[in-house]
């Protein structure tokens, strides 16, 4: 069940976010480009996403388990450190250079896109490295 | 100054609630986060678990096209950023979000509505290198 109900939810992520513009690099672009002629629509999706996430969340903080069953996941990391912000800064970057963040990036590899096809090789090979890299500093 | 001709208010807003639904019922019915970045990257970690979940609902993303074509015609996209930028900016993108524990959807949609401060400093983080970045590219090098 935990399973059906993550496609369902990834589908209907996905078609959010094809609704919403998220998957046309020049939109995220238009939206970075504050300097320049400026389009203002992703704050529309944040706002939209935000508000009804706001509700969702409010009520998930009183229940102690999920509907399907098993324990609520929420995040319990409290510490604002360089991690976070480094590691946010990076992403950003990332960001900018070429209007995908990973959603969106997964998304557009289900249109054959071809370039999204090479970010997300890049993105995964940036995630896997890092994954080498902390499991051989945990073995030190 | 606004962009009126490429600014979709109602588009961008509708897609945001449907997002949003969705972070909605994953944390109602699954007890998890949907953060893209966090779910596929627990797939390239051993002690990650749930590689079932996570495959599925990466499915869903890769399906949401199909789906999406079956009621109206998909956009085409405009990808200005050549194979050599898309290498790097995804690799920054990969390393950027593991090193900061999550991307737009989990501290940006899901971070925010529960009113993380870790999220907030994490959104405004990347929002800024994300501004700062097209500046350079947009009007110092161009």
């Amino acid at each position: 069940m935990h399973a059906l109900s993550a496609f369902a939810v990834g589908l209907i992520f996905g078609i959010g976010l094809i609704i919403a513009g998220m998957t046309d690099p020049s939109k995220i672009i238009g939206f970075l480009n504050l300097a320049g002629p400026w389009d203002p629509s992703l704050a529309l999706v944040m706002g939209g996403a935000v508000a009804v996430g706001f509700i969702a969340f409010g009520f998930a903080r009183r229940r102690t388990n999920a509907f399907l069953g098993g324990a609520m996941h929420l995040p319990t990391a409290r510490q604002i450190d360089r991690r976070l912000v480094l590691g946010s800064l990076v992403f950003g970057i990332g960001w900018g250079l070429a209007g995908y963040c990973p959603g969106p990036a997964v998304v557009s590899v289900g249109m054959g896109q071809d370039k999204a096809v090479v970010f997300v090789l890049a993105m995964l090979a940036g995630m896997g490295l890092y994954e080498l890299f902390e499991r051989s500093r945990e073995r030190r | 100054m606004i962009d009126w001709g490429h600014f979709t208010p109602w588009s961008s807003l509708a897609g945001g609630l449907v997002i949003g639904a969705a972070a909605a019922m994953f944390i109602l019915l699954n007890g998890r986060i949907a953060g893209i970045s966090g779910i596929i990257g627990g797939l390239l970690r051993p002690s990650g678990g749930g590689i079932s979940w996570r495959l599925a609902f990466v499915g869903g993303l890769l399906f949401a096209p199909a789906a999406y074509a079956l009621l109206t015609e998909l956009p085409v996209p405009t990808i200005d950023a050549g194979f050599p930028l898309l290498v790097l900016a995804g690799f920054l993108v990969g390393v950027g979000t593991s090193y900061g524990s999550g991307c737009t959807s989990g501290h940006g949609v899901c971070g925010i509505s529960r009113l993380s401060p870790r999220s907030l400093v994490a959104t405004a983080a990347f929002m800024l290198a994300g501004f700062a970045t097209v500046f350079v590219l947009r009007h110092l090098l161009s």
